[in-house]
């Protein structure tokens, strides 16, 4: 109904009877939003893309697996509705992203790690990795491998490569050391002369066939088992743009070429394919890698963000002490945004602004 | 130098939002009946306002002077009906401004209504040669006795384009058709209607600027214009480019990028890469004046959305109220919220239907509640989506939180005077955070502590 007396103050809408008086609103454009692209959605979509290795972990690692991911979450959460409350703002887990870091800091962890493992390395996370800084969207860190380094560093043996397995246990898959444990030990006895290069195939049996690592038949972190499971969540992350495809491609992309050139040197026993599929580089690349707030904002600073990322964690893989670098490459080029960030300040269509006026 | 250049038909960036023209798609053009009163402005252009020349209480004719050229950047207005003028007042127009305006009582007779209005302004033959019996100055001359401004929203006096330039000659007209925001249609039907007087009004530009190419620009979405625009322009030396759909297309810088493969330097104007850019509507109103000796008093405007009752496209006077373009299309539905002139990604909204429509105005838009429907607030993830799509391959979110925090600097650093609000970085924004508004707010601060 058109409104017949002419104010120049906006219609204020009248509760009893809203169907006959519209409402006239002033606002500043734009007046659209695409409802479809939201926060919470990028949540429920890694979510989502995270539900393939969580079913892996679980066909691997059974029990142990639901036992580690549940108590992460449930730690998270309650984490970070302590952490909100201190703080005295609002309640905030609703968008997600506390289940996010819990799932993935799960994922992470061995199977045999004890419970107050996953409590602490869930409560550090949320706290020193995202509270801290002022929550959601203002940390520079990924908070999830904040709180997998914590425990890393505190509880070396829970977490060392020994953890990992158990000769006794009738679930086979952990009677044996990591693919990336035995390689390191390969390599480093090779360099020591206590065996020769044509011992490979002895020396590491099974832990070279190509499918079992592809599919996650192998020992390892719950999450980073099946390079399958990594695959096909990431590439759904990435189609449906809650991730930027920059960042892994790059992370593949420099993992890749770095192996191949550390295994025609001789430095690692295994080749680029197998560096590629094995330990966490997938998992990695697609989902942690990828966490918007401690990644970079445009899409050339993503890309070398994921090839530095790649080279960290080939070198971390051959000259470290440790078998996976995944999680010290992340963090390394966390605090590297800001640079990248400014280094690649894109220049607008048409060039920089003339400086007078 | 810029990868983002191209002439394959489209630019980097942009969004495909739904384009909701199905409201008036294939509404021809009405027109309004001549309104009770109108008020036109002193000032419906970029420059300097006008002088009034004419005094309270007198009778006026379609097409007298009201407000006279102030300075180079100026056009005169108008009277766009035959009357009594009335006193001097002041009316708000949508983007804030308060501008001077003078009320003209319609006189019982018109010398044009209805469908001869519509003959005399856009229809009957347009010439689509011989042009070369006007000297180049005689047409910009023309073109701005007749108070001819952009008629795609900026209403920047056109006789400044069209003027020759030895420094910075011009090589290529480019008419746009694109019409890229959601809803509008006023050019679309214009197209449809009135292809000849744009062909002409094109000629026009060409023979004044003395460029060498003539383009008529628009987007994929609207088959049936490129194809009479082609008909129309059969025989002349004027080509038709059709683009890929996507917004903001018609945005002029985009515009040059996608047609000619040429950026606009930024801070600069499409005369910097020897281009001029021209709305269907302006190239029109060219013809009108320089063929027919008529000032600009008529616009066509789409009135659509799902909150106006009957959706229509409308040939309106200047000066009209927006309720008399509300009423004539049947009134607000119950769901209207908000009312746009222009179109939802860049219009203004208007608190107030007495608002007088000016040259600029392409369309009024009124949206329902639900359509404006948005997600709250949250914070900014820098998923970096809002750089993604940005056309001119700004960072809003750093701009934004810039802004935000009153840095200066780094907005500076981010290239905040580049931005020409079109709205992407705002409507793709997953964390509904009002990127557009801090970017306005910034720019203003940082007028203030350059001045």
């Amino acid at each position: 109904m058109a409104q017949s007396d002419p104010t120049e103050q906006p219609e204020v809408v009248d509760e009893e009877q809203p169907e006959t008086r519209p409402a006239l609103q002033v606002a500043p454009s734009p007046h659209l939003s695409d409802l479809t692209f939201t926060t919470r959605r990028m949540m429920v979509d890694v979510l989502i893309g995270l539900a393939p290795a969580i079913a892996m972990a679980i066909v691997v690692f059974r029990w142990y697996a639901v036992v580690q991911v549940g108590l992460c979450v449930l730690s998270s959460v309650a984490a970070e509705a302590l952490f909100t409350w201190m703080r005295g703002k609002p309640l905030s887990i609703s968008d997600g992203s506390a289940v996010v870091t819990g799932v993935i800091l799960g994922l992470s962890l061995p199977w045999s790690a004890p419970w107050y493992v996953a409590v602490i390395g869930s409560t550090v996370a949320i706290g020193l990795g995202k509270a801290v800084f002022g929550g959601l969207g203002y940390n520079i860190f990924n908070p999830a491998m904040v709180g997998r380094a914590f425990v890393m560093l505190s509880f070396a043996k829970a977490l060392g490569a020994s953890a990992y397995t158990n000769a006794q246990m009738d679930l086979t898959v952990v009677t044996q050391a990591t693919p990336l444990t035995l390689a390191k030990k390969f390599a480093a006895d090779l360099a020591a002369g206590k065996v020769v290069a044509a011992d490979l195939p002895v020396q590491l049996g099974g832990a070279r066939e190509l499918w079992p690592l592809f599919v996650g038949q192998v020992n390892g972190s719950l999450g980073e088992t099946s390079a399958l499971a990594a695959l096909v969540g990431g590439l759904y992350l990435c189609l449906r743009r809650s991730a930027s495809w920059e960042i892994p491609a790059g992370v593949i992309g420099a993992a890749f070429a770095c192996a191949g050139l550390a295994n025609l040197v001789g430095l690692t026993p295994f080749t680029a394919l197998h560096h590629l599929i094995s330990g966490s580089l997938l998992f990695g690349a697609f989902f942690i890698a990828t966490d918007p707030v401690s990644s970079p904002l445009t899409p050339r600073a993503k890309l070398y963000f994921g090839l530095c990322i790649g080279v960290l964690v080939m070198s971390i893989r051959v000259f470290s002490g440790y078998p996976e670098g995944v999680m010290f490459a992340v963090l390394l080029m966390n605090a590297a945004v800001p640079l990248l960030n400014r280094w690649t300040i894109p220049i607008p269509v048409g060039g920089v602004a003339p400086k007078a006026g | 130098m810029t990868s983002a250049t191209t002439a394959k038909g489209t630019f980097a960036g942009g969004l495909h939002p739904a384009d909701r023209k199905h409201f008036t798609a294939e509404a021809a053009i009405e027109v309004l009946p001549t309104p009770q009163e109108v008020r036109v402005a002193l000032l419906q252009h970029l420059g300097a306002p006008c002088e009034l020349v004419v005094q309270p209480r007198t009778e006026v004719t379609l097409g007298d002077v009201l407000g006279a050229s102030k300075g180079f950047i100026c056009a005169p207005v108008h009277a766009s009906v035959s009357g009594t003028t009335g006193r001097l007042s002041v009316a708000t127009l949508p983007n804030g401004r308060h501008v001077s305006v003078v009320p003209i009582k319609a006189a019982e007779e018109q010398p044009l209504e209805g469908r001869a209005l519509f003959d005399d302004v856009l229809g009957g033959e347009w010439p689509k040669d011989g042009f070369d019996r006007y000297a180049p100055d005689e047409i910009a001359e023309a073109v701005q006795k007749a108070g001819i401004v952009g008629l795609g929203g900026a209403a920047f006096p056109t006789h400044v384009k069209l003027r020759r330039n030895e420094e910075k000659p011009i090589d290529t007209i480019l008419i746009n058709g694109c019409e890229c925001e959601p809803y509008l249609t006023a050019d679309y039907a214009l197209m449809l209607a009135a292809p000849e007087p744009i062909v002409t009004g094109a000629l026009l530009a060409l023979r004044a600027t003395g460029a060498r190419e003539g383009i008529l620009c628009l987007e994929d979405n609207k088959p049936k214009a490129a194809e009479a625009l082609r008909r129309a322009a059969r025989g002349t030396p004027l080509q038709v480019k059709v683009l890929a759909t996507k917004y903001p297309q018609g945005g002029e810088r985009q515009l040059t990028v996608a047609a000619l493969g040429r950026a606009v330097p930024t801070g600069g104007l499409p005369l910097d890469v020897g281009v001029v850019v021209l709305n269907v509507g302006t190239a029109a109103a060219m013809a009108r004046a320089v063929v027919r000796g008529k000032p600009l008093t008529h616009r066509v405007v789409s009135v659509s959305g799902a909150g106006i009752s009957q959706p229509k496209n409308l040939l309106v006077p200047t000066g009209a109220s927006y309720r008399a373009l509300v009423d004539y299309c049947g009134g607000l539905t119950a769901e209207a919220a908000r009312m746009v002139a222009g179109g939802p990604m860049m219009g203004f909204t208007l608190g107030s239907l007495d608002v007088p429509v000016t040259k600029g105005t392409s369309g009024l838009t009124v949206l329902t509640h639900s359509d404006i429907r948005k997600a709250a607030e949250t914070t900014c993830l820098r998923c970096g989506r809002c750089a993604d799509v940005c056309p001119l391959r700004l960072v809003a979110s750093k701009l934004a939180m810039a802004s935000k925090a009153g840095d200066l600097d780094l907005a500076e650093r981010y290239h905040i005077s580049a931005c020409v609000e079109c709205g992407c970085c705002a409507y793709i924004c997953p964390a509904s955070i009002p990127l557009v508004q801090l970017i306005r707010v910034g720019k203003v601060m940082r007028q203030a502590a350059r001045s």
